[in-house]
């Protein structure tokens, strides 16, 4: 390939944007947001649903797509094939065709099926056998397959509109430095499902820059956050996410970002524990003060820009303090209400780290 | 005549999908975060499985090596041959646990623990992983948040408008029981059950 050429290919995939749908949305929850970030999973849904205008429906039936056993390795290809066959049933059962999955993992293992089974029919007629077997269900591919931060990425300009502030410091007006991380699954599997493919992913990139704040290209931008599926599960190898989230944190740190987001659940909380485990144990902090660098869920800093209550979102659910970022933007909050569990009931608060300031 | 480790191999897509003629050009390794932290070399096991011998096939299902990968699949994004290494992994994840060879290496031993957590989690909640079940001795990476929330899961829950514990639709609702059954069928149709019936077994046997 000529560099000419090679320059082309690069424009190509720098421009390149996906089929997202407009509206009627099927959503597939995330067992690890929900879990874990709890506030994004259902601000995903008040801002597609009360700020976008769109419909979007939660299907009490929906279960885990599995994947995370399966990339772990103990689930045979079938049992998950036939677990994400019965959640296209279940879609088409409530009458939608458009499947957004909010776990990045869920998404690559979705679109993973689907390419299969339009490459080797042969496996799509077993996967329809196998789901009316078990559960006397039929399913059918979905029109429109994307991740939830697609979404937000199609309408960041109809949030822009209605945006109360912008990712800018509140005495410069400078814009903020952002890391903006995605999920591996997003793209590298499949780089034409996501906007702008594997090395040129637009989809935070894009939000970021709509909003006012300013990406940050670091050498291991690209680098996996080292999740590692069973490598984290079992709790000897977790020395494998924390060393590769960690070759993360060092290449950053020279670029001082004022906040991370990233698309994928399973990244969030990795950038954000490990900075954690690495200051109690090793004296380090990446933020400023002795406070680590906080990350955000996509759904976060959308929220943040609609002018959400930083609490309502969930950000106290984070071991990192999100606090130095707030102080930045100049959001107004009440730390007395940081910790009050519903109806403003109160229920104490967490230990402090020794080390980390929070 | 039986089937050769190979053939078993070719009978799976992930396989099929995952395999060309490789190079020798080490970007999978170069990019590889399993690299980066273990003697782990991608490039080496697409080698290893395309010499077809049955002997080096049976010492990769048998060794440690394929339990390093990540899963990240970096490696199909930057192959010039369009290979994956994640995928041709899974495969011999896959063969490995189905002839019992895990059961020779120490990685391979410890995929027990996978199953008993976000594989019954899975049949027992309807999620890979559920609040109740993480505890901060297990992931004490979680920090001292993870226990204030856990102990007051309910009230937190509640004020971010979640559906802890309930039923019907929303965030960390119950899966109804008729949901579970559909997942344990599928399993039993598919042969998740049989393959964690015997991973239980070979873990009693061993002890
Ligand atoms: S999928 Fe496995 S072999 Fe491929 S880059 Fe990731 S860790 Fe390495
Ligand atoms: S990148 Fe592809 S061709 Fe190069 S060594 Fe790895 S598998 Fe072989």
């Amino acid at each position: 390939m000529t560099m000419k050429e090679n320059n082309k290919t690069r424009i190509v995939w720098r421009e390149y944007q996906k089929e997202i749908a407009d509206n009627n949305y099927y959503y597939a929850r995330s067992c690890i947001r929900q879990n874990f970030f709890p506030g994004s999973e259902e601000a995903f849904i008040k801002i597609v649903r009360d700020v976008l205008g769109r419909d979007i429906f939660d299907d009490p039936h929906q279960t885990t797509c599995s994947g995370i056993a399966y990339h772990c390795g103990v689930l045979p290809f079938d049992t998950t094939m036939t677990v994400i066959a019965r959640q296209f049933a279940l879609m088409y059962e409530a009458g939608y065709q458009n499947f957004i999955p909010s776990c990045v993992t869920s998404f690559g293992i979705y679109t993973e099926m689907v390419e299969t089974w339009e490459h080797f029919p042969d496996i799509f007629k077993k996967a329809k056998k196998l789901l009316k077997a078990s559960t006397g269900r039929d399913f059918e591919m979905p029109q429109n397959l994307v991740h939830t931060s697609d979404i937000i990425y199609k309408f960041k300009d109809e949030i822009a509109a209605k945006s109360k502030l912008k990712l800018t410091h509140k005495d410069t007006g400078k814009p903020l430095k952002v890391v903006e991380h995605i999920g591996c699954h997003y793209a590298k599997i499949f780089p034409h499902h996501g906007v702008g493919g594997a090395e040129f992913p637009q989809v935070l990139a894009g939000m970021v820059k709509t909003w006012g704040g300013e990406v940050i290209d670091y050498p291991e931008r690209r680098h996996c956050c080292g999740f590692g599926f069973r490598n984290y599960v079992i709790k000897e190898d977790r020395s494998y996410p924390l060393s590769n989230t960690k070759l993360k944190f060092e290449s950053m740190e020279s670029y001082k970002p004022d906040f991370i987001v990233t698309n994928c659940p399973g990244c969030t909380y990795f950038l954000d524990r490990w900075q954690y485990v690495i200051a109690e144990t090793e004296g380090k902090t990446y933020g400023e003060n002795g406070y680590g660098i906080p990350v955000l869920t996509y759904e976060e800093m959308a929220g943040l820009v609609l002018g959400y209550d930083p609490w309502d979102l969930g950000m106290q659910l984070h071991q990192v303090s999100v606090e130095p970022l707030l102080d930045k933007l100049g959001i107004s909050y009440n730390p007395a209400e940081k910790y009050l569990g519903h109806n403003g009931e109160s229920i104490g608060e967490p230990r402090k780290p020794e080390i980390l300031k929070v | 005549m039986s089937e050769t480790l190979y053939e078993r191999l070719k009978q799976d897509v992930r396989f099929e999908e995952g395999l060309n003629a490789c190079i020798n050009c080490g970007i999978c390794t170069a990019n590889c975060p399993a690299a980066r932290f273990y003697d782990y070399d991608p490039r080496m096991i697409v080698v290893t499985v395309q010499t077809l011998k049955e002997e080096e096939i049976e010492g990769l299902l048998k060794g440690d090596t394929i339990w390093y990968c990540g899963e990240c699949l970096s490696c199909k994004t930057r192959c010039p041959r369009e290979n994956t290494p994640g995928y041709i992994v899974q495969a011999l994840r896959s063969l490995s646990i189905d002839t019992g060879y895990y059961k020779y290496s120490k990685k391979g031993r410890q995929q027990i623990k996978v199953k008993r957590t976000v594989g019954d989690n899975i049949l027992k909640h309807g999620y890979c992983m559920y609040l109740d079940e993480i505890t901060l001795e297990e992931h004490p990476e979680q920090g001292p948040v993870w226990d204030w929330y856990r102990n007051n899961a309910h009230s937190v829950l509640k004020r971010l408008g979640a559906n802890y514990k309930g039923n019907g639709a929303g965030t960390m609702r119950d899966i109804s029981q008729n949901d579970l059954d559909e997942l344990r069928q599928i399993f039993v149709e598919t042969g998740a059950e049989e393959r964690f019936e015997k991973m239980e077994e070979y873990d009693h046997e061993r002890k």
